[in-house]
């Protein structure tokens, strides 16, 4: 037994060798997470922080100067151009030059005056429908809090409250994410490359006559892709934690727990892949075959309830969506092991399919 | 000297074409690859909510309570359900069973005759952009529904009210396909790029054939131009099916000049291929390599291009950053082309742009291909 485990320690320190030994590899597998997590933190954000706009003030009233100053007052809306007529609008949309287009009618102060209801003009630029939508949601409740201090809000407030994000911060939604997201996809290929690399180079038939049996290869092998794995997740971990702030809730075991599994589970695929290809070019290529809808299909960008049903089922057998799921539920909600249970089956099931297929396959796929 | 260089190039050109086509696995990512993007992108990307579940908590039962929520149950976004408590519904809510809670406190229908009635809105913020879109969908409701109900009991405010009357240019219907396939095109560009070139150099380095072929009069700007133009033959077909698809299946309308995308789309192509051959030929490292093409293309060009993130609102370091990419330029361009029209000026401007990546990447690749033996 104890020689059983030497074997596997011995080929263990020399793939960590193997891999570490390069100053280029080095630095391939430990900087890129971190510059990543940074760009992405501030990238990767639906929030609308700076909304341009063009205003048409056509009634030059003081009800007008109140909408505007109100706009101005969010610090959000920042006014880029100032038109005289309507046919200015398609030149500052069209180019992108201002997200959206205000245009205050000529009897705008009139009807209001009146007590009559009045109406703004919103031209939105939809080529993303998603910053506009927001956009006109900031717009709508802006005209909503310009009713109500005129008294004329319905009686009827809506107290809104979130829980595990008080803010509905976009970022809190994405870079918790991110800690599974980012190491998974140089972690799969770390271990597609490993076995076709000594294939290509001839030396995994001579590590296939050692008295090294295929699951020994197989752990030896896996090992170092899951602590690469691991470290890199913990480098995103504590750039969220500490250069991000976004406060965990959770308990750092359970979410351990589930990143473990959660590499276990992508090391198994990559090793899958590892194991049938023939050379690291059909390696690579298997790879980012498969990285592509696992990452499109792990609700990390779009809910997976908005996809279509059949679309659904597939991200049951997607490790991704439930280790999207297992972070960032330990992360914001602070959810216990009892609460994750039903993420880690899937998981778990994924590396006991793949890692024995693995080894199988190392046998039974010689070129 | 002129035909020489002909002669080599096509000679060399027809065996790269050879060893392309030899490796099956490599074409059929090549071509395979967009048609399974193509039908996620189109059919499983979605940020459009549909029947949202939503826990209804009526504590007060009253007619004007159940009035006042009786637009969350016609809306075609939220779907809600009935709970009787509110532990039930956050129950709910804690295991991702409902989105959110609409609450109407036992005091709704008194507070309301006073004119100060509230309901409480209880969203699950792990999903911020889902739950900032119902957050919308409710308060629309709610207060669609009381505004028609004051307006029928003729209780209409002392002021005049404002109301918002909203046109989206381009995108009327603001269906989210609309943006996400363009920027398809891009993705899909970007990764046969990464995938199909950024190996080829490397492995050469690595077998010593490269070396081999240095004695021969070949030179390095034929090798470099011989690798690219198979590739861009398997990136030109697999434009021809996303621009088919995004068309005739998704139904995006192409309201620009389909010359200027395909020149766009082909100049970028060049300039994806070109990174994957630069990426190849400085690491001389098979696994380098790929771990670097992994790195530079697909995420940055979902990340970082526009694709999904609005530019506007990142901090400007970031902005440079995605104004380094070639990805950026092209993702303003063709979704621009799709949905707006034509726009020379800024056509000109962007092509110029990844032309100059092109020219940069060829003589930058061409130097790692130098004759020196280490």
């Amino acid at each position: 037994m104890i020689a059983y485990i030497a074997q596997i320690a011995f080929l263990c320190r020399k793939e960590v060798l193997a891999i570490l030994k390069d100053p280029a590899n080095r630095i391939i597998l430990l900087a890129p997470a971190f510059f990543q997590t940074v760009l992405f933190g501030y990238g990767a954000t639906f929030d609308l922080t700076h909304v341009s706009y063009a205003l048409l003030d056509q009634s030059r009233g003081a009800a007008a100067r109140e909408f505007i100053t109100r706009l101005d007052g969010t610090g959000v809306f920042e006014r880029e151009a100032t038109l005289t007529s309507a046919n200015q609008i398609a030149s500052v949309i069209d180019p992108g030059t201002v997200l959206l287009a205000i245009t205050i009618p000529a009897d705008f102060d009139q009807r209001l005056a009146r007590g009559e209801g009045a109406t703004v003009q919103v031209i939105l630029d939809g080529r993303n429908s998603s910053t506009a939508a927001t956009a006109a949601g900031y717009l709508n409740a802006i005209a909503q809090g310009y009713n109500a201090s005129q008294g004329a809000a319905p009686p009827v407030t809506i107290e809104r409250r979130a829980w595990f994000n008080p803010n509905l911060n976009s970022r809190w939604q994405i870079m918790p994410a991110m800690i599974a997201t980012l190491s998974m996809l140089q972690t799969l290929l770390l271990a597609a490359l490993s076995v076709a690399r000594e294939r290509e180079q001839g030396t995994f038939d001579q590590l296939l006559v050692t008295p090294l049996s295929p699951l020994q290869i197989l752990i030896g092998k896996a090992l170092p892709s899951i602590l690469v794995g691991l470290v890199q997740s913990t480098i995103v971990l504590l750039i969220i934690l500490f250069w991000f702030r976004i406060p965990m809730s959770g308990s750092p075991v359970v979410l351990y727990l589930g990143l473990l599994s959660f590499t276990g589970a992508a090391v198994g695929i990559g090793m899958s892949i590892s194991a049938l290809a023939l050379n690291m070019q059909q390696a690579m290529l298997y790879s980012f075959l498969i990285i592509m809808p696992l990452t499109l299909l792990s609700g990390l960008l779009t809910p997976i309830r908005n996809m279509p049903e059949v679309l659904q089922l597939v991200t049951y057998i997607n490790p991704l969506r439930f280790g999207v799921d297992v972070v960032r539920r330990v992360y914001l909600e602070g959810a216990g092991l009892a609460d994750v249970a039903t993420d880690f089956i899937p998981l778990l099931l994924v590396a006991a399919v793949t890692l024995p297929l693995a080894a199988w396959l190392f046998r039974h796929r010689l070129a | 000297m002129r035909s020489q260089f002909i002669v080599r190039l096509t000679a060399l050109t027809r065996k790269e074409t050879r060893q392309m086509l030899r490796d099956r696995s490599n074409l059929m990512v090549g071509l395979l690859l967009p048609v399974a993007l193509i039908l996620l992108f189109g059919y499983g990307l979605s940020f459009d909510v549909r029947n949202a579940p939503v826990a209804l908590v009526l504590d007060d039962n009253s007619a004007i309570a159940r009035e006042a929520v009786s637009g969350i149950e016609g809306s075609r976004y939220l779907a809600p359900v009935r709970v009787d408590t509110m532990a039930r519904a956050q129950d709910m809510l804690q295991s991702g069973k409902v989105d959110a809670i609409v609450r109407v406190p036992i005091d709704f229908s008194r507070r309301q005759a006073a004119g100060r009635a509230t309901i409480q809105l209880i969203l699950n913020g792990i999903d911020s952009t889902t739950a900032t879109s119902l957050e919308a969908y409710v308060s629309a409701s709610v207060s669609n529904v009381m505004l028609r109900r004051m307006d029928r009991e003729g209780a209409m405010s002392r002021g005049g009210s404002i109301t918002l009357k909203q046109r989206t240019w381009f995108n009327e219907a603001s269906i989210s396909t609309w943006y996400l396939v363009p920027g398809l095109i891009v993705l899909v560009m970007t990764l046969v790029g990464a995938f199909l070139t950024s190996l080829l150099i490397a492995r050469e380095w690595e077998r010593g054939t490269l070396e081999a072929l240095f004695v021969t009069p070949v030179r390095p700007l034929e090798i470099v131009l011989s690798k690219l133009l198979p590739y861009m033959v398997v990136g030109l077909i697999d434009l021809a099916t996303c621009l088919l698809a995004a068309r005739f299946l998704f139904q995006v309308p192409i309201r620009g000049s389909l010359f200027a995308i395909v020149l766009a789309s082909t100049l970028y192509l060049a300039v994806s291929l070109l990174l994957g051959l630069f990426i190849s030929g400085r690491t001389r490292n098979q696994f380098a390599a790929s771990q670097v093409a992994l790195l530079t293309s697909f995420l940055p060009a979902l990340m970082l291009s526009g694709f999904i993130f609005d530019l506007r609102n990142v901090p400007i370091a970031v902005q440079v950053i995605a104004q380094l990419l070639p990805a950026t330029h092209f993702m303003g361009m063709v979704k621009s082309l799709f949905l707006a029209g034509t726009d020379w000026m800024m056509v000109a401007r962007n092509c110029t742009i990844l032309a100059g990546y092109a020219v940069v990447l060829i003589f930058a690749t061409r130097r790692t291909l130098r004759k020196t033996l280490d």
